[in-house]
């Protein structure tokens, strides 16, 4: 059946639900009215109160009642309703849960679903993409899907996960994108990256709505002859080294993508693990393409200027080539 | 003559204040039915679209009691508190529109703004954030001996968060001259009251903190800006702070793309009958204060004028991209 990413994440969520009666969603908005995007439209009706919990505007409350809830062995999802607003949750995130197993040997298996990114004209404060504040802190888990497959295989995976995850679902893929699923059922792994495209020439990697960026523009480049490899991270923590790595090896060039702002984004650390690991292969220095160091302004023209877009990688994966 | 210059003499109440009232009600009412109504759907408004109708007299008759130097934080459905503070409809319609003419230049959206030159602070999207930065502006005017004060203003959902507990009571430990304002719409998205808290009253939360609070008639702005008058007084005199929870109703959806479908109609019928422009048209002609003649011919007044601002904002420029990296800080 053809699905979109956010039909995708529902059905993940479903099936995890019927699959397993500890499994719960907590949030604003999410039960009659079906949450802010319509992710959970439907789940009250089939799961009712006591599974679909509707919050009071508490995020802390809600990240806080999730690990109280996990600690007592139940599977609770929580949803930011914008992941800006998870900023209201941080201490709850990034103090307790992240700490629990490493501390006192608890497990804490919540999810927090983030609602990110721009091209939305949300402006500074519904268009953010917080995923390093938490890639930062160990002890928790950071996914952010790029395909519809991978989003449903990855909510899977992220409610069995035994530590917290925190999935970052981009709000710019919900409707645009789509694919066909598999009629059985499955899980994608937490920590693997995929190659979503072959290439020899370079390797542009990347993560979230960025794929869909890279893959344009590997296309633009082909018809230049240069054959780009895309690496979708799908997971931020842990990272892929190893898929990073073996496609640098191949291309010998990366590209460094993301739609998060500059310093400070994932392109600093894939740099330094590529240069500490596959140093000697590299023909090129490593470059990135990502947002600018400011907040995501709202303005289209200032918006279209700030994201990334094909153009800017196709020019710079020229470069690279050239070097 | 500036509107807070006339009302602070007639202490809320009378001609002149009603005629003030009228304005900028309507001029409110105009401006975001234009943009809700017209602009959103021709799509010409950028992002979200929330609104304050049936609600103008909360942040008329409380921005009407304040001094110029009072520190307001509008929450995103009080933009009379712009208008009576100076703001023109033509900025507003620029700022909705994403133009570099807006309050903020294009870099933020709809009641995402301010203007430190009129004290007006701009919304923390994150609900509630404002209320304990609001405590630290009235704290700079005990600490600077100002003799102000600072309204803030938000939704009844708004108190269900951390923030604005720490920031009550902290202002109301401190002593802060600072006056809260809960527009109580009864709707938070779709959260109803009921299922945003146990008590039944805003108002009765100010008892935890030590705050003396009153429950006002939000829809009758003699009796917002009474209510205000008093807590500003209260809190201008030293007394600390003051909560006024103004019982009105959301009569939209939460934002423009929201048709309110989980609303029951039958609030939708009971509030209209309340709306607080035609209450207050109907005071002035009783009261003789104006014909109906009259107020048609403000009505029509009005339509033009925002007309107008419409037209100026779609000939604004868009900001220039190459402006993208500035302001980030201060530039040397
Ligand atoms: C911390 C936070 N969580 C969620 C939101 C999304 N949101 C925006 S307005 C709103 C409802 C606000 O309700 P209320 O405070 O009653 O104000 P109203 O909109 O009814 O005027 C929500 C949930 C937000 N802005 N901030
Ligand atoms: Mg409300």
């Amino acid at each position: 059946m053809v699905a979109t990413y956010i039909e995708a994440i529902r059905q993940g969520l479903w099936e995890e639900m019927e699959r397993d009666p500890n499994v719960f969603l907590i949030g604003e908005d999410i039960g009659v009215y079906g949450g802010a995007f319509k992710v959970t439209a439907g789940f009250h009706e089939k799961f009712g109160d006591r599974r679909v919990v509707d919050t009071p505007i508490s995020e802390a409350a809600i990240a806080g009642a999730a690990i109280g809830a996990s600690l007592m062995g139940l599977r609770p999802v929580a949803e930011m309703q914008f992941a800006d607003f998870i900023t209201c949750a941080f201490d709850q995130i990034v103090n307790f849960a992240a700490k629990c197993r490493y501390r006192w040997g608890a497990a804490v298996p919540i999810v927090i679903r983030a609602p990110s990114g721009g091209g939305v004209h949300g402006g500074p404060f519904h268009s953010q993409n917080p995923e390093m504040w938490f890639v930062r802190t160990p002890g928790l888990k950071v996914v952010a899907p790029a395909t519809a497959y991978d989003a449903k295989g990855l909510i899977k995976s992220a409610i069995r996960d035994n530590d917290p995850v925190l999935f970052f679902e981009h709000k710019g893929l919900y409707r645009r994108i789509k694919e066909e699923l598999p009629a059985e059922e499955y899980c994608v792994p937490i920590g693997k990256a995929r190659v979503a495209r072959e290439g020899r020439d370079l390797s542009i990697i990347t993560y979230g709505a960025m794929v869909w960026t890279a893959l344009s523009a590997a296309e633009q480049l082909a018809a230049e002859g240069i054959e780009a490899e895309v690496i979708d991270l799908r997971t931020l923590l842990p990272l892929d080294r190893e898929a990073v790595c073996s496609s640098v090896k191949k291309t010998s060039k990366a590209l460094l993508l993301h739609e998060d702002t500059r310093t400070g984004g994932m392109a600093g650390e894939l740099a330094v693990t590529i240069t500490e690991s596959v140093f000697d292969y590299l023909d090129g220095p490593v470059v990135r393409v990502t947002a600018p160091d400011t907040p995501v302004p709202f303005s289209q023209t200032l918006e279209e200027a700030f994201l990334p877009n094909a153009g800017h990688v196709v020019e710079k994966a020229r470069w690279l080539h050239r070097y | 003559m500036s509107a807070t210059e006339t009302i602070s003499t007639i202490e809320g109440a009378g001609a002149a204040f009603a005629h003030q009232s009228l304005r900028f009600t309507l001029l409110m009412r105009e401006i975001e039915d234009r943009i809700e109504r017209k602009l959103y759907r021709q799509g010409k408004i950028l992002g979200g679209v929330y609104v304050g109708r049936g609600q103008e007299a909360i942040s008329v008759g409380a921005t009407l009691m304040a001094e110029p130097g009072d520190m307001l934080y509008p929450s995103h459905r009080d933009m009379a508190a712009f208008l009576v503070r100076g703001v023109s409809p033509g900025r507003i319609f620029a700022q909705y529109m994403g133009r570099a003419a807006g309050l903020t230049r294009g870099r933020d959206g709809n009641m995402h703004m301010g203007d430190m030159n009129l004290r007006i602070g701009a919304i923390i999207s994150a609900l509630a954030a404002t209320v304990p930065v609001a405590a630290g502006s009235a704290l700079a005017m005990k600490y600077l001996g100002m003799p102000n004060v600072t309204i803030c203003w938000f939704g009844e959902g708004s108190t269900s968060l951390g923030h604005w507990h720490e920031g009550m009571n902290f202002a109301s430990v401190q002593k802060l001259p600072v006056v809260w304002i809960c527009n109580n719409n009864q709707y938070a998205y779709s959260t109803p009251m009921s299922a945003q808290m146990a008590c039944v009253n805003v108002a009765d939360r100010g008892a935890a903190y030590g705050i003396p609070a009153e429950i006002v008639d939000g829809n009758d702005v003699f009796a917002v800006s009474a209510a205000a008058k008093r807590a500003i007084d209260h809190a201008r005199a030293g007394n600390g702070p003051y909560l006024l929870e103004c019982k009105t109703f959301r009569m939209t959806g939460h934002s423009a793309h929201d048709n309110a479908d989980y609303v029951p109609p039958a609030l939708f019928d009971e509030w209209s009958k309340l709306d607080p422009i035609t209450r207050l048209e109907s005071r002035m002609i009783a009261e003789k204060w104006a014909s109906r003649e009259e107020i048609d011919g403000i009505h029509a007044a009005i339509v033009k004028e925002v007309d107008e601002a419409v037209q100026w904002a779609e000939n604004c420029p868009f900001p220039d991209p190459a402006t993208l990296l500035e302001d980030v800080y201060e530039s040397e």
